[in-house]
């Protein structure tokens, strides 16, 4: 049986409404609430990691050469690793 | 010599540590402060920790039934009784280590809350917990209004801020008090840690949150969150606003260790004036260049204060 999204009725719900799944927030992708996406050049990138440390979704990600990428399936777009990227690695473009 | 530190510091964000313990997908506005604040000092507890929260934005946006953004264990609680629900968990843990029944780990209990639930309304429950000596961290999460319900002024609102209950007109200047002095209040009651922190600093919050974690006893960190939506400001400009609050000593980054107070950033000689804070802030769009000027003299005592317990505090231990 597929995996229901959330309960369909009162018996289905966990008493004191509990959820046994951690991180489950995960499957809701907050990408669609964007209208800026960043761009990261890596032909600037320093590999400082401050996009990363920065992000508020936690959704920049190391890659295997040490150069960082947003998941553009959560990034909210609010800008904010524009800003602090003083190397000016990331740009931001309308989605 | 100084290079090295430098670059030291530049690339300090490859050893934080890579685990999220507060996952994408959360539902906070974009730019949000707080949800990055949240995010660093889960980074800085590390897995050994269980959660109580207040209500308030960080309980709505994460929680979303039948999702959950926390990979701790985590329970929200009324807006009151966060620090009261901590430290029964607290002694919960120590009373089954005692019995056996758990293992013998190192779990810490941290209590956290927006302003309205630490400085107004759970107020009473912070400082009994303090004053008990319970073996927790409080961290106050404080966007200086209650941002959740739709930006009502609390009780660390700052002077002159337009918020929803105290707005600025012809016949008012908007907020008409000033913050309370939460961190002050706490060194108070004895706590053995006590420290402000900013997200836009984010390795010396995570220091301050492993401190705290280390200290046995009660500690309590009050950490100054950039909302953009509440502060009427623009979404990117969150961590310069955060660290533009320290550098015109408006929300100064202190540790007080035992009653030692120390300053845990460097500040500038001179500080920047606080318009280049204001200025940014459509909640404080209206203020004129007099009540800059009121703003500005309160932000300067403030921090001879400061300074002057800086200079001549002493740690209790030495005493």
């Amino acid at each position: 049986m597929a995996e229901k999204k959330w309960p369909e009725t009162w018996q289905e719900i966990n008493p004191g409404l509990m959820v046994f799944k951690p991180a489950s927030a995960r499957s809701y992708l907050t990408g669609g609430w964007r209208a800026q996406k960043p761009i990261l050049d890596n032909t600037k990138c320093i590999k400082c990691g401050v996009c990363y440390l920065f992000c508020p979704e936690g959704c920049i990600t190391e890659d295997a050469e040490g150069y960082f990428m947003a998941d553009l399936n959560y990034c909210k777009g609010c800008g904010i690793c524009y800003h602090e990227c003083w190397p000016r690695a990331i740009k931001m473009v309308e989605d | 010599m100084k290079g090295i530190v430098e670059n030291f510091d530049l690339y300090a964000p490859k050893l934080v540590d890579k685990e999220e313990y507060f996952s994408s997908g959360h539902r906070a506005c974009q730019g949000c402060g707080e949800a990055l604040a949240v995010r660093l000092m889960c980074k800085g507890l590390g897995k050994d920790t269980v959660i109580t929260n207040a209500t308030g934005c960080m309980e709505v946006i994460s929680s979303l039934y039948p999702t959950t953004a926390w990979k701790l264990p985590w329970i929200h609680v009324a807006f009151p009784n966060s620090a009261a629900v901590g430290a029964g968990v607290e002694s919960a843990l120590k009373v089954l280590r005692r019995k056996g029944k758990i293992a013998d780990r190192d779990v810490k209990t941290v209590s956290i809350g927006g302003d309205g639930g630490s400085v107004d309304i759970g107020f009473q429950a912070i400082s009994g917990s303090m004053e008990r000596g319970h073996n927790m961290i409080y961290v106050c999460f404080d966007n200086e209004a209650y941002m959740n319900t739709g930006i009502q002024r609390s009780g660390a609102t700052p002077f002159g801020a337009s918020t929803t209950t105290a707005p600025a007109g012809a016949a008012s200047v908007g907020n008409k008090t000033w913050k309370k002095n939460m961190p002050e209040i706490m060194v108070a009651h004895n706590v053995p840690y006590v420290a402000t922190a900013c997200h836009s600093y984010p390795i010396d919050f995570i220091n301050k949150v492993k401190k705290a974690r280390s200290v046995k006893g009660p500690a309590y960190i009050h950490c100054l969150a950039v909302c953009p939506t509440g502060w009427r400001s623009s979404s990117d400009t969150c961590i310069k606003l955060g660290r533009l609050a320290v550098e015109t000593g408006f929300f100064p980054l202190y540790e007080v260790e035992n009653g030692k107070y120390r300053l845990t950033i460097e500040m500038p000689k001179k500080l920047r004036p606080v318009e280049d804070y204001l200025k940014l802030q459509g909640r404080f769009r209206h203020l004129t260049p007099d009540q800059m000027k009121q703003f500005q003299e309160r932000v300067t005592l403030e921090y001879k204060k400061l300074m002057n317990k800086v200079k001549y505090s002493k740690s209790w231990l030495e005493m």
